[in-house]
């Protein structure tokens, strides 16, 4: 804990010190090994603050409420904390389940929704209060939890493929078993415009499409060839699709087992080309604005972080931040990227033109980075 | 020592030989790799929990061999790639905390 005092010295007095603080260039970096979270100032590139108190965050994600002031805070530990950034404290916390993934708020802002390992389900929970609102039992783990317009989440379920629709628009939760995705899913993500729930299969080949624009989503498989000429590599890291890119009219998606991009036509769903990059994809991250997305990659090669150019399909940047690179977080239009360092215990600022590094932040072995601006992104 | 002719028969060694500067670096993978998937306190994610309570029956040389060459069917690895049979073996004896 060396580090983790040595960083609270450095960091500046509470965010509120002096009355007014706007929150829009704010976000929260995850510090997995201590349950805490670094309170970051986008404009002034600094550390502001922190919050403790988390619980095990070794697979831990956010999502923030409509006015950008709260985080809500999904620990593995089935934790559900809710934080101010301004008060920088824990102002609600509940323990709604033993393990859990992730989670989602829904479009008006008054549903948190998170997703269990155990017991598998998903539980909705009162965004004010985190009073439980509802509790959807499943047949195994849930994954991929997402919102969707009309107060409605999507999931899918890793031990039996099925994926859920679920409104909570009514008096009663209406619950819908959409279709099969396949073996294992792994992730799933929602296209921003809403349309399309894709869902990435671990225990076999592909990717499956729903149409969520449809008034009875199918599931529609594709990408079920690749890498069937080569041996598949031990997968240490499982690819996250939270950041799937989608780039000029393309999917990028990460080839499981394989050092390979994926290019899909967003319409067909044709496979329009591969790109050989440095080691198994993790993150693939469209850089705003820009035809460049970043990729980072699964241990022991998770030292580097790529940059494609998504009309060439080729690698133009290829870049070494530190050790153990575990998430990227574009400022929202684009100017810079923020990589987290778990094992440098750092968290690096690089301006996307130059691909230079303007400044550095101290967290203890930073994860997830989380702008604020995420409040008004569909999906996220 | 109840398995010594299992161990034998595996021929991963007995207790695991591993410097400390090497024991440091294990142990840092265990809790911040490993975690990904069971959790940094070891109590499962998509991975089972192994805790010391959930390993009390298995034993260590299995557990190594687990840890050497994966679950087929499962989202477990192989990670005999990157770990030696004596560093699989120092990781099944620290997560039993023998």
């Amino acid at each position: 804990m060396k580090t983790a005092a040595l960083i609270l010295s450095l960091l500046a007095s509470p965010v509120m010190a002096d009355g007014v603080q706007s929150t829009g260039d704010l976000g929260l970096v995850i510090e997995r090994a201590s349950g805490s979270l670094v309170v970051v100032d986008r404009s002034d590139r600094a550390a502001i603050g922190r919050i403790e108190g988390l619980g095990d965050l070794s697979h831990a994600s956010m999502t923030y409420s409509p006015d950008e002031r709260f985080a809500y805070i999904f620990a593995r530990d089935g934790g559900l904390s809710k934080v101010d950034i301004l008060t920088q404290e824990v102002v609600a916390r509940t323990v709604q389940a033993g393990n859990s993934i992730g989670g989602a708020i829904s479009d008006d802002g008054r549903l948190i929704a998170v997703s269990n390992y155990e017991p598998g389900g998903v539980k909705v929970f009162d965004a004010d209060t985190l009073d439980l609102v509802a509790d959807i039992p499943a047949a195994g783990k849930t994954i991929g939890l997402v919102d969707v317009p009309g107060r409605r989440f999507a999931w899918a379920v890793w031990d039996s493929g099925e994926v859920f629709l679920g409104d909570f628009s009514g008096a009663e939760p209406d619950i819908k078993m959409i279709g099969n995705a396949g073996k294992n899913p792994y992730d799933a993500v929602l296209t921003d415009d809403a349309h399309t729930y894709l869902v990435g299969l671990f225990g076999e080949k592909g990717v499956t499409a729903f149409d969520l624009w449809a008034d009875a989503p199918e599931p529609k498989r594709f990408l079920q060839d690749y890498g069937k000429t080569s041996e598949d590599l031990p997968v240490y890291k499982m690819p996250h699709l939270q950041g799937w890119a989608f780039s000029s009219g393309q999917f990028v998606l990460p080839a499981v087992g394989q050092h390979e991009v994926l290019w899909v036509d967003r319409n067909s769903l044709e496979e329009n080309a591969r790109t050989a990059v440095h080691g198994q994809p993790v993150f693939i991250i469209a850089q705003p604005a820009s035809p460049y997305v970043w990729v980072n990659f699964a241990t022991p090669l998770n030292d580097t972080v790529q940059v494609i150019d998504s009309r060439s399909h080729e690698v133009v940047a290829t870049l070494t931040p530190g050790k153990a690179v575990l998430h990227m977080e574009f400022a929202p239009r684009g100017a810079e990227v923020w990589i987290s360092s778990r094992d440098d215990n750092r968290v690096l600022i690089y301006d996307t033109k130059t691909r230079e590094k303007l400044a550095e932040i101290e967290a203890a072995a930073p994860s997830g980075i989380f702008f604020t601006a995420r409040a008004h992104q569909p999906g996220l | 020592m109840r398995s010594l002719v299992a161990l034998f028969c595996l021929a991963l060694p007995l207790h695991a030989q591993v410097p400390a500067e090497r024991a440091k670096a294990l142990e840092h993978m265990v809790i911040q790799d490993c975690g990904s998937c069971h959790g940094l306190t070891m109590k499962g994610g998509l991975g089972s929990p192994l805790t010391p309570d959930a390993l009390d029956h298995a034993d260590a040389e299995g557990l190594a061999l687990i840890i050497l060459d994966g679950v087929p069917g499962t989202a477990m690895p192989p990670w005999r790639p990157l770990l030696t049979e004596a560093e699989a073996m120092w990781i099944a004896h620290y997560l039993k905390k023998d």
